[in-house]
């Protein structure tokens, strides 16, 4: 483990051949390398070009809404008792959660490349309707694959999608979640790249996208910090964001990484408990592994075989992580706790009545987490907590738990 | 000279082509598997491909990816694959290729798995998705252990990559039939031929082709212009097709497929 503080490169990741320290890479099959390339090269391209950036900075103003409040939670810092928790209010975002950032930008991505179809894997589905919203916003054609299992435990977001004209396409192998659906995703692009993008809606997946991905959430991140220091008057002492594949923690934390007074912490799935296909926390108790394009923290058994995830969120029902949040681990720049589901419910509970914002169940992680945090520091330290989405989506998920429990 | 470039170079010198079909390991069981492999010889294959059954195999279609889902339920893992190929392997002159996602290897350690799987008699290796510029380290392990490395070249690779693929492949070069993910097709593409022409411009390995060869009139097709034609999924759907009466079953209704399918090297 190195000293975070020895190292000034932090920022300065992936190399040319996608990898963040040993993390990352390209591992998949020859078939999709034409069109990862091409990526490649258009996001090449775009990173110089202002009147690209000029678009989606407009795209993020005039159609997402942003920036996002920073807001001070009051009641809620109270009933933690301890540091101030501040919240980067993402679920103010149209479409309700921080997805819609990357999928404008890949949706602009796509029409660089002349492209007239895109596909997205979804979990919570959040990703899924921005992904229809981007799509409906460009006149694109729009399949998504969504688990059965997570069908059911998402149905609004189920139907937001079909109104906003994408299809939405029923995986039933393996887990019926997020990794199926994502494996689908991939099927389906090997055979129709040539006309089709693939938006990738995490940090996941091989170079380039966990680069893109991050760079087109980064603005939270890069947001927040102005608003501390301008609401505040300086940085926050612990930044917590929620991990699945990690997209909000990355564009939270990247603007931060080279703060190196500012604390990361991520949060991750601890599910029903510890045991093996009892939770999603990839890099509490994974190992290095190699899962849909990239090598990083897998939940895998001893022969390489993907474990089943669980969560209660279906957003973090995924058995790998960025593998920046890898380095990031590795480098011990960023600390990686977990939540149980038991804990997100609680947190989600404790938010709605105290402050009147009903939270993502996955972002409902990483709120339990800094209630706890805050409540062992003093009331000067500053929390922020990335509050990637709303609950809407979650009512009816949440209400049937709480009458069988 | 591994038993793979052996194969080609005798197949050569008779102006004789090859069938390699493809099976999962341990679809129905392990035994049976390697009693299919007897009887690949016995139809007058030259190399079976060993599908190693992953959880995500995002290259297969659905009849692959079922097989693996069904051997993978019967809890078998990798020792099990590779001792049951050790146990057939006396009884074998066939070539024996390892298909197997790089997820499986990296866990189990590139160096260990090479080398253990070539202890048990495996003679070459496919990592479908191991692509050229992540695979230094593999080629290295491969050869050093005298075994060979066949990479994959797409109908989307372009030309360069195609031969750049092709310069680091050692016993034969993979093209795919078509785009997209493993399974029958009612018909090859018409441009088959040409994308083998141009790869012959580029390489001396012979030249095999898979993804979508199903029968024994594709099999003849594939083999006026290819080396070696290689069929999976039509495989493994009869297997399933016939699961249920048991291994003999599974064994001869194969069997007599594997010799359909080998009339078509003579058409």
């Amino acid at each position: 483990m190195s000293d975070p503080s020895a190292s000034c490169s932090l920022s300065h990741v992936p190399d040319e051949r996608g990898y963040f320290g040993e993390f990352g890479g390209i591992f998949i099959p020859e078939t999709l390398r034409a069109a990862v390339r091409q990526l490649e090269d258009v996001y090449a391209q775009v990173k110089g070009d202002k009147a690209f950036w000029d678009e989606f900075n407009g795209l993020l103003r005039n159609y997402v809404g942003r920036e996002t409040p920073l807001y001070f939670a009051r009641r809620l810092t109270e009933r933690a008792g301890g540091a101030k928790i501040y919240l980067k209010r993402e679920d103010l975002a149209h479409t309700g959660a921080h997805k819609i950032n990357n999928s404008l930008g890949q949706a602009l991505l796509t029409l660089r490349m002349g492209k007239r179809r895109v596909i997205a894997e979804t979990g919570a589905g959040q990703h899924g309707v921005a992904t229809a919203t981007a799509a409906a916003v460009f006149g694109l054609e729009c399949d998504v694959f969504m688990g059965s299992e997570d069908i059911r435990r998402q149905q609004p977001n189920v139907k937001r999608m079909e109104l906003l004209g994408a299809k939405v396409i029923s995986v039933e192998s393996g887990s019926k979640t997020l990794k199926d659906a994502t494996n689908a995703a991939m099927r389906n692009w090997m055979q129709t790249s040539e006309d089709t993008h693939y938006i990738i809606g995490s940090v996941v997946g091989p170079h380039p996208y966990p680069m893109i991905v991050r760079d087109f959430q980064a603005v939270i991140g890069r947001e927040a910090r102005a608003q501390c220091l301008d609401q505040i008057g300086r940085l926050p002492d612990h930044v917590i964001a929620c991990v699945g594949g990690g997209s909000n923690a990355a564009g939270m934390f990247f603007a931060f990484v080279d703060d190196l007074t500012v604390g990361l912490t991520g949060v991750e799935a601890g599910g029903r408990g510890p045991a093996r296909g009892d939770h999603a926390a990839s890099i509490g108790a994974g190992k290095a592994g190699v899962l849909h394009g990239s090598r990083s923290y897998v939940l895998q058994d001893d022969d390489g075989q993907t474990a089943e995830a669980h969560s209660i969120s279906a957003g973090l029902d995924y058995p790998g992580v960025g593998p920046e949040h890898a380095f990031w681990k590795q480098t011990n720049r960023a600390d990686y706790v977990s939540v149980t589901d038991a804990q997100a419910m609680d947190a989600f509970e404790a938010l709605t009545l105290t402050e009147g914002i009903i939270p993502a169940l996955e972002s409902s992680h990483a709120v339990a987490h800094a209630m706890a945090l805050a409540k062992s520091l003093p009331a000067d330290q500053i929390v922020l907590v990335n509050l990637s989405g709303r609950g809407d989506k979650d009512l009816d998920e949440v209400l049937r738990l709480r009458a069988i429990s | 000279m591994n038993r793979i470039d052996a194969i080609f170079t005798r197949l050569a010198k008779d102006n004789a082509k090859a069938l390699m079909p493809y099976l999962t390991m341990g679809d129905p069981d392990l035994k049976t598997s390697g009693k299919l492999l007897l009887a690949a010889q016995e139809a007058g294959a030259s190399i079976c491909e060993l599908g190693f059954p992953f959880s995500d195999p995002i290259a297969d279609g659905p009849v692959i990816q079922a097989s693996m889902s069904y051997v993978l339920d019967q809890g078998l893992n990798v020792v099990d694959i590779l001792q049951s190929v050790a146990d057939v392997r006396e009884q074998l002159e066939i070539g024996l290729v390892a298909m197997v996602s790089y997820s499986i290897v990296h866990r189990l350690g590139d160096e260990a798995f090479i080398a253990d799987a070539v202890g048990a008699g495996i003679d070459g290796f496919i990592f479908p998705d191991l692509p050229l510029e992540e695979s230094d380290k593999a080629r290295d392990l491969v050869q050093k252990n005298g075994a060979i490395l066949s990479f994959l070249i797409a109908p989307t690779t372009p030309p360069k990559r195609a031969e750049q693929i092709a310069a680091a492949s050692s016993g034969f070069v993979y093209l795919l039939a078509r785009a997209g993910i493993t399974g029958e097709q009612a018909s090859l593409p018409p441009d088959l031929t040409d994308r083998i022409e141009v790869l012959r411009q580029a390489t001396d390995l012979p030249i095999t082709v898979g993804f979508g060869v199903s029968t024994a009139q594709q099999v003849s097709d594939v083999v006026a212009a290819a080396d070696a034609a290689i069929v999976g999924s039509a495989l493994v759907r009869r297997i399933a097709d016939v699961r249920e009466q048991g291994s003999d079953a599974v064994v001869s209704h194969l069997g007599s497929f594997m010799q359909e399918l080998a009339t078509g090297l003579k058409r």
